[in-house]
C-alpha cells in the first residue's frame, strides 16, 4: 500500500512526505528488510520444529550417543518392542482409549442436558452457571487433585478407572459444557417453533429438530474431551498411578529412566491425534458456534 | 414458567454437582487443611500456622524461584505474541504473512508432556541444539552448555503457551477497527509505534485474560518442571507432590497449595490494575 502511494506521489511529481517515510519504505520493503525478516521466520521455524524433530530422530533410532550429533543407526527395532502383544504400550494404549471413550461418554452426558437447558430454557443466573464451568481452570490445579486422592483413597477408589475417568469429566468438562451451550444456542429457533407448531412435544422437537442440528458442534466438543483425556497426565499421576498406567505415565516413566526411543514413540502416538484434530477442527467448529462459546 | 425453570435447573443439576464435589469440595479441604494440624495425644485437631511455616522454611526458595519463572515467562510470552500479532496484522509481504501463521501455532495442540520429552533431549548438554549449534560452527564443544534448569523451564512454557495467547492476541488484533491503524499511518507513524500506541492498547484486555489463563496453567503442570529440572530449588507445584508422595504430609502440601493460589491471585490483581491504568478497559 505504501508502495503504491509512494509511486503515485513520483508519478505525479510530487516529493515523498518526508525523508524519513522514505527510508522507512526502503527498509521496510527493501531486499535487505526482506533478507532479515526471512531470517527471522526461519529461526522461528527451527525454534517450533527443533524440538519436533529432535523426537522424531529419537523415535527412529537404533543408537545414538555423544559426541555424535545425528544417531548412529536408524530403525524400528524399538517400535517392535513397544507393541509386542505384551510389551506396556499396549496395555497403556488400552487403558488410555478405555479411559477417554468413558470420559466422552460421562461428560456429554452431563453437557447435552447442561448446554440445551442454559441455551434455551430460562435459568435463574445462567451467567453465573456457566461461570462456573470455567472455575476450574481458574485455580492451580494441583492441590485440588491431592486432595481428591486422598478422598478416593478413604473410599478405596485409588487407582482405578472409574477413578481417573472422574477426574479427566472434571477437566473436560468446560469445553463440554462452553462447546455445547454454544452448539444449541446456534440451532434456530423458529425450526423449534415450527416442530412445535405441527404437534411435536418438547422431547420429540428435541431429538428430531435440536439435537440433529447442534451435533456438529458436539462431535466437536466430543473430540476435544477425548483429546484432553489422552493426553492429562498431572491428575492421573495422583488418582491413578501406579495401577493405571495411560500413554502419558508411560511416556514419563520411560522418559525419566532415560529410555528415550520409548518415550518419543509413545510420544509420537499422543501426538499424531491432536495434530490431525488441528487440521479438522474448522470442519466440525463452524464459526456462529465458535463465536458463541461462553455467551 | 415455573415449571420450565424448574425443568432446567434439573437438566444443569447433575453437571454441576461433579464440579461440587470433583472440585469445589478438594478446593475448600485444601484451604482448611492447610490451617490444622492433628493434636499430639491424639485430640481433636486443631487451628495452626505450623504449616505455613514448615514451608516457608522448608521451600521458601522454591516459592520465588516459582514466582520468577512463571513471571519471566509471562513477559516473554507477552512481548512474543504481540510482535507475531503485529506482524500478521500489519505485515506487507504476504507470504511472510502466510507462513507466520502456519507456523506459530504448532505447539498448541503438543501436550505439555510431550513438549517436556521434547525438550528434555533437545536442550540437553550434548543434545541436538548443540549439537548443531557446534556442527554449524557457531559453537565448540567446550563452550556448550545445558539448560535444564530454570532456562529450559522457561523454554518450554514459552514454546507451548505463546501459540495459545497470540491466537486469542492475533484474534483481538484482527478484529479491531483499522481506521485508526490507517489514521496512523497517515500521519506516519513506523509499524513499531503503530502496534505499541495504537493496537497494544486496544487489545490489552485480552492480551491480560489469555496470559492470566496462562499463569494457572504454568501454575499447574507437573511434568515440565518434573521431567526438565527436578532438583532443588525447582517449582512448588512438584514440591507439593514430592511432600505428598514422600512424607504422605497433605497440611505442607495445601499449605503450599494455598500459596500457589496466592501468587495466582496476586499476578492476575497486578496485571489487571495494570491493564486499567494503560487505558485498556477493565476486564
Amino acid at each position: 500500500m505504501k508502495h503504491s502511494r509512494m509511486n503515485a506521489s513520483l508519478q505525479s511529481g510530487l516529493p515523498p512526505r518526508s525523508m524519513a517515510d522514505w527510508v522507512r519504505d526502503k527498509t521496510g520493503g527493501g531486499i535487505v528488510g526482506t533478507l532479515a525478516l526471512a531470517l527471522a521466520i526461519f529461526v522461528f521455524a527451527l525454534i517450533i520444529f527443533g524440538p519436533l524433530t529432535n523426537m522424531l530422530l529419537w523415535a527412529v533410532t537404533e543408537r545414538w550417543y555423544f559426541p555424535h550429533t545425528f544417531p548412529l543407526q536408524y530403525g524400528f527395532e524399538f517400535w517392535h518392542r513397544v507393541f509386542k502383544p505384551t510389551g506396556n504400550a499396549v496395555e497403556s494404549l488400552q487403558y488410555s482409549l478405555m479411559i477417554a471413550v468413558f470420559t466422552v461418554m460421562f461428560c456429554l452426558s452431563l453437557a447435552v442436558p447442561a448446554g440445551y437447558a442454559l441455551a434455551r430454557l430460562r435459568l435463574p443466573a445462567r451467567a453465573l452457571i456457566l461461570l462456573l464451568f470455567l472455575v476450574p481452570q481458574a485455580f492451580p490445579n494441583i492441590p485440588v487433585y491431592i486432595n481428591i486422592a486422598r478422598l478416593f483413597y478413604q473410599f478405596g477408589w485409588h487407582g482405578t478407572v472409574p477413578a481417573v475417568v472422574l477426574v479427566h469429566t472434571l477437566h473436560g468438562m468446560v469445553y463440554a459444557v462452553w462447546i455445547a451451550t454454544a452448539a444449541f444456542s446456534a440451532v434456530d429457533p423458529e425450526c423449534e417453533a415450527a416442530a412445535r407448531d405441527i404437534g411435536a412435544g418438547p422431547i420429540r422437537t428435541f431429538f428430531t429438530i435440536s439435537f440433529p442440528s447442534a451435533f456438529p458442534g458436539l462431535v466437536a466438543s466430543g473430540i476435544f474431551v477425548f483429546l484432553e483425556s489422552l493426553d492429562e497426565f498431572t491428575g492421573t499421576y495422583f488418582v491413578g498411578a501406579p495401577e493405571i498406567t495411560t500413554l502419558p505415565m508411560l511416556m514419563f516413566r520411560a522418559g525419566m529412566e532415560g529410555n528415550y526411543q520409548v518415550a518419543s514413540i509413545t510420544a509420537l502416538l499422543l501426538l499424531v491425534p491432536s495434530v490431525l484434530f488441528m487440521f479438522v477442527v474448522e470442519r466440525f467448529l463452524r464459526a456462529d458456534v465458535l463465536a458463541g462459546v461462553g455467551r | 414458567m415455573n415449571s420450565s425453570r424448574f425443568a432446567g435447573f434439573l437438566l444443569v443439576l447433575p453437571a454441576l454437582t461433579v464440579i461440587g464435589v470433583m472440585f469445589i469440595y478438594p478446593l475448600s479441604y485444601s484451604f482448611v487443611d492447610a490451617f490444622i494440624v492433628p493434636a499430639k495425644d491424639g485430640g481433636a485437631a486443631q487451628f495452626s500456622l505450623q504449616n505455613f511455616a514448615t514451608a516457608l522454611s522448608l521451600y521458601g526458595d522454591d516459592i520465588l524461584f516459582t514466582i520468577v519463572i512463571v513471571g519471566i515467562s509471562a513477559c516473554l510470552i507477552a512481548l512474543g505474541s504481540i510482535l507475531i500479532g503485529g506482524y500478521l496484522t500489519l505485515g506487507e509481504n504476504r507470504f511472510f504473512v502466510r507462513v507466520l501463521a502456519a507456523l506459530y501455532r504448532w505447539p498448541l495442540f503438543i501436550p505439555f508432556i510431550v513438549a517436556a520429552q521434547c525438550m528434555r533431549t533437545f536442550l540437553a548438554k550434548n543434545g541436538l541444539m548443540n549439537g548443531v549449534l557446534v556442527e554449524a560452527g557457531i559453537l565448540t564443544p567446550l563452550q556448550t552448555i545445558g539448560f535444564l534448569d530454570w532456562r529450559g523451564i522457561i523454554i518450554t512454557f514459552v514454546w507451548k503457551q505463546l501459540p495459545f495467547v497470540t491466537l486469542l492476541v492475533a484474534g483481538a488484533m484482527a478484529a479491531l477497527d483499522r481506521s485508526t491503524i490507517d489514521a496512523g499511518r497517515d500521519v506516519g507513524a513506523g509499524r513499531l509505534r503503530i502496534l505499541f500506541q495504537i493496537i497494544v492498547p486496544q487489545i490489552m484486555p485480552t492480551l491480560i485474560v489469555a496470559l492470566v489463563l496462562s499463569i494457572v496453567i504454568m501454575m499447574s503442570v507437573l511434568s515440565v518442571p518434573v521431567m526438565i529440572s527436578g532438583h532443588s530449588p525447582t517449582m512448588i507445584t512438584v514440591e507439593m507432590a514430592f511432600r505428598v508422595n514422600s512424607y504422605n504430609d497433605y497440611g505442607t502440601a495445601n499449605a503450599l497449595g494455598v500459596i500457589s493460589y496466592c501468587i495466582t491471585g496476586a499476578i492476575a490483581w497486578v496485571y489487571l490494575r495494570r491493564g486499567v491504568k494503560q487505558g485498556g478497559k477493565p476486564v
